[in-house]
């Protein structure tokens, strides 16, 4: 049995201009000490979709789901209370701005004791000396003394240790981390990404990757998500989606990258992500797909099969080449 | 070079159901606040009276009907027709005073408002954008302005000046200027180190553009909700100038000097009191209502995506 | 080089800011650049690397002429720039263009775009008439790959990509000879990147316009430049061209950097130089050798003197080791 399991999961935002859905129908399943990424452009709902899950969005927020199990708990009938009773102890999340995670007032030792009170109870003495121990664990150095710091005195990747260390404060089956290391310099990233899977080996707990960054995805994960326009569009072990590609969504934005590019000029994905008011009919992805057809343009895609990475598509790619549709017959469709 | 543009000039289209205008957004923030709409609602019939005044006041506001002193209300025993809101001691129509002391007391909330917004506007601007002395010590005047309770200043400033309606709008523009220069002199911090700034000044745009045509506009909403929110506060200044004989003078019908006026019919003649108290009151509310709409709709802080 | 003047050249840039320390009127002063010499040619691009706080967006600001240099020159054509040069006139302000990172943040959200590209005409050249302004603004949004109806729209209309395409377009009104692009893709997504470097090396191929390419990321570097000067606290630590660099970096930071940035292959195995620690401060950087904290290299000397920046491989290095092969 999966640890985390999500089906169908919807998000629609209330605007002045309307319902906006930013998270449109995504499943999604982890198992027990997993690392899973979630990969996609802004706008492509992926941290919309954790938010959800948590509990943490807006009141303008409309949030429908067939199933949201985690660790055997219902998460759609159970009480804002009881949810916040997992929230932060089984089940935590670091952001991308650490400098504004914390809140500027109050010490980091303050912060990380106030999660263990909350969650665990104890005396002061033991709190302090847990908090200690996990500022140790992330690899702050000298721990007694940063209990006494306040955010502003700490870099950004101290700050994101200190998130950090809050977040396992009490050792959480999941962890979600959203874009943990977008706001870092480059060596800064690699240590942080050391440490997440570094505590995740040591503590056993599973470990959701929100990111758009590629390198960072094919450096950790061990299996990916993609997402496009609130959609999941592809999932597939980590190789077989760098290697073999099967949406169309996933091929162009890996040819876009600027290390496998052949000379000067990039391939290019036209257009961008649709926003409210021009939301297609057919394939959310069809405008900008150099391999659509007619079909696309009319009617949603369709989820394939796990030998093609569930890919949303109705032609799912094979080695780059679209395959043919089943029964319906292809011949004087013209590409369009 | 010329395939790869039309190529990307086909890709780069817009979203051709282009989102709603400023306006329609601004008016979808806003009326979304019903007491701001009733407030609008009630400002807009305030400006229609006072612009008609002329036609539709049932008499005129100084003369005296010597055989009508204190006619009561028209639904209380004794009361007439003739005046629906009764007479004041000297058997002047209270309707028709209240409908020309509108034009007063909105003649004096625009003049107060412009006045100090522009002057503070400017003292903001420049004191934001080039700190320095100039900052301290626009600054610390503002600062010693701010120190003196301010209707007592604008005593101070009506009795140097002599009392009158004019002097009396010139002291409360003076007694409202600090609040203009410390917020535009905030957002103007803000926003000079943004980066369509420095790209203004990589283009060689000298200050005085910087300040006005770069800067400005985008400094604009916060003075707006501040001078709407202010309108109420100078009407409510002129009146109690005028309510301590210090603002207009007799006969105007302005509200607080017909206030100051009627203090000793207080107990036998309720409605000479009542009525330019009530009206005071109402415009002041309304239009603190549409202030608090119109920051509903202009503080991107407040805004939800 | 040949006897060629080139078109941009930093000859010893410094910059220093001063501030007022914690304790009441102590004078202490932040280095941000220190030393940075170099030479851009006409359709060249040079890359300048590093994380944040090592100068480079400084170096943007000083050859810009937003700021004047505390120290040193930069030459651009015949015309040398040095903290005694005044305001400069329009030629020389023209010559120069920049494209900043956010394109959120770098474009006037109360103009139209429009007037946006009108302006840098409008303030150099009010001579021109508006019809020949509006006329060649028009071209370059065509130029840009935007629309004529994009014209009179505001900026809050477009998306990320589409802004920064309208700040290239702002950037090139002027004919500038020099474009900084100050992290341009950074803030894009990955799709939208591809787009706007596509359209940067159309432009440069078209126009000869040399770029001056800042940024933190090195798969885009590496797609983009043609010389690369890495820069570690103020300072350029290695200096040369692209393939040389990439594919044997010889300071240990350039190592670190390389080995740090993420590869999009998961088949790739590397072995990670991990560097310890954290950026010292700007204000009291380390004795010698500004790196040797961190630096998994070290030795006593590179804590004593600071090493300069000398040919070593074809490439010039600071680092006392950098001759050796370790």
């Amino acid at each position: 049995m999966s640890l985390l399991e999500i089906e169908n999961l919807t998000v629609e935002f209330q605007t002045a201009q309307g319902q906006f859905r930013a998270v449109d129908g995504v499943s999604l399943s982890v198992d027990q000490g997993e690392l899973m990424a979630i990969v996609g452009e802004s706008g492509s709902g992926k941290s919309v979709s954790m938010l959800a899950l948590m509990g943490l969005l807006p009141w303008t927020a409309t949030i429908t789901a067939d199933r949201l199990e985690f660790d055997g708990i219902d998460l759609v009938r159970q009480s804002a209370r009881d949810r916040r009773k997992v929230i932060g102890k089984d089940m935590a999340m670091i952001f991308q701005e650490p400098m504004t995670s914390l809140n500027p007032c109050f010490t980091v030792g303050f912060q990380i004791t106030e999660a263990l009170k909350t969650h665990l109870g104890g005396s002061r003495a033991t709190r302090r000396a847990r908090a200690v121990e996990l500022l140790n664990l992330v690899g702050l150095p000298e721990p007694e003394r940063r209990l006494n710091a306040f955010p502003h005195q700490l870099s950004g990747g101290m700050n994101q240790r200190v998130m950090i260390a809050i977040a396992i404060a009490c050792r959480p089956k999941l962890l979600i981390a959203d874009e943990p290391t977008t706001a870092l310099d480059v060596t800064i990233q690699a240590q942080i990404l050391d440490l997440l899977l570094d505590l995740r080996e040591k503590e056993g707990m599973a470990l959701i990757l929100i990111t758009h960054d590629m390198g960072v995805v094919a450096e950790t994960a061990e299996r990916v998500s993609v997402q496009y326009a609130g959609q999941k569009v592809e999932e597939q072990k980590v190789r077989d989606l760098f290697r073999d590609p099967h949406h169309p969504y996933t091929s162009a934005l890996l040819s876009a990258l600027p290390e496998r590019a052949q000379g000067k000029k990039l391939p290019t994905l036209p257009g961008v992500v649709p926003g409210l008011f021009d939301r297609p009919e057919g394939c959310l992805f069809a405008p900008r797909c150099a391999h659509a057809f007619d079909l696309c343009h009319k009617r949603q895609a369709v989820q394939a099969g796990a030998e093609d990475g569930f890919a949303l598509c109705h032609t799912p790619l094979r080695k780059g080449v679209p395959t043919s549709l089943e029964g319906a017959s292809l011949e004087g469709q013209v590409r369009s | 070079m010329t395939d790869t543009t039309a190529v990307s000039t086909a890709n780069a289209a817009p979203n051709n159901q282009a989102p709603v205008g400023p306006w329609r957004e601004f008016w979808a923030y806003f009326s979304e606040n019903k007491g701001a709409v009733a407030g609008l609602g009630f400002f807009v019939v305030l400006v229609v009276v006072a612009l008609l005044a002329d036609f539709i006041a049932p008499h005129d506001p100084i003369e005296q009907y010597r055989e009508h002193f204190l006619v009561p209300p028209v639904w209380v025993d004794g009361g007439s027709w003739d005046f629906l809101l009764g007479t004041d001691a000297v058997g002047r129509d209270i309707l028709s005073r209240l409908m020309f002391g509108a034009r007063y007391s909105l003649f004096i909330g625009c003049i107060v408002v412009s006045g100090a917004a522009v002057v503070g506007i400017a003292i903001g601007l420049f004191a934001g954008y080039l700190g320095g002395w100039v900052d301290t010590v626009a600054m610390r005047v503002m600062d010693i302005l701010l120190s003196y309770p301010p209707l007592l200043l604008a005593l101070v400033f009506v009795a140097i000046l002599g009392p009158g309606l004019e002097n009396a709008i010139v002291a409360i523009a003076v007694i409202q200027l600090p609040h203009y220069v410390r917020l535009t002199r905030a957002s103007v911090m803000s926003e000079r180190n943004r980066d369509y700034v420095t790209s203004a000044r990589v283009a060689g745009a000298g200050t005085l553009r910087l300040v006005t045509v770069t800067i400005l506009p985008n400094c604009m909403a916060p003075i707006i909700v501040q001078a709407a929110l202010s309108f109420s506060t100078a009407i409510l200044d002129a009146a109690a100038l005028g309510f301590l004989g210090m603002g207009a003078q007799p006969p105007l019908p302005e509200w607080g000097t017909m206030l100051a006026e009627a203090r000793e019919f207080i107990l036998r003649a309720w409605w000479v009191v009542t009525f330019p108290g009530v009206a005071i009151l109402v415009t002041v509310l309304a239009i603190n209502l549409m202030g608090d709409g119109l920051r509903d709709a202009l503080d991107p802080k407040l805004k939800r995506s | 080089m040949n006897a060629q003047t080139p078109l941009l050249s930093g000859n010893d840039l410094t910059r220093h800011y001063d501030i007022t320390g914690k304790r009441f009127g102590e004078k202490l002063s932040v280095k941000a650049l220190q030393g940075v010499s170099f030479q851009l040619d006409k359709g060249e691009t040079l890359a300048v690397v590093g994380e944040s706080g090592c100068g480079k967006s400084t170096l943007a600001r000083l050859i810009t002429m937003i700021e004047s240099p505390t120290a040193g020159s930069f030459r651009i054509g015949e015309t040398v720039v040095d903290r005694d040069t005044g305001k400069p006139g329009k030629e020389l302000r023209a010559a120069v263009q920049i494209v900043f990172q956010d394109p959120y943040s770098s474009l006037n959200p109360r103009q139209k775009v429009g007037t946006i590209l009108a302006e840098p005409l409008l303030i150099n050249h009010p001579e021109i008439s508006r019809a020949d302004r509006e006329k060649k603004a028009r071209d370059m949004l065509a130029l840009v790959g935007l629309r004529p109806e994009h014209y009179d729209r505001y900026p809050h209309m477009f998306s990320g990509g589409q802004r920064q395409r309208i700040a290239v377009a702002r950037a090139l009104m002027m004919n500038p000879k020099v474009l900084v692009l100050d992290e341009p893709v950074s803030a894009l997504d990955l799709s939208v990147q591809a787009q706007i470097l596509n359209l940067l090396v159309d432009l440069q191929d078209e126009f000869g316009l040399a770029y001056l390419f800042i940024s933190h990321d090195l798969s885009v570097v590496r797609h983009m430049a043609d010389r690369v000067m890495v820069m570690y606290l103020g300072r350029p630590v290695e200096y040369g061209e692209r393939d040389e660099i990439f594919n044997n970096p010889k300071h240990p930071y350039t190592k670190a950097l390389l080995s740090a940035t993420p590869v999009a292959d998961p088949e790739h195995t590397k072995q990670r130089l991990k560097l310890e620690g954290e950026l010292p401060s700007p204000i009291n950087p380390p004795a010698g050798c500004a790196f040797h904290p961190r630096c998994p290299v070290a030795i006593d000397r590179c804590a004593k003197e600071r090493p300069d920046l000398e040919a070593v491989a074809g490439r010039d290095v600071s680092c006392w080791r950098a001759g050796e092969s370790v």
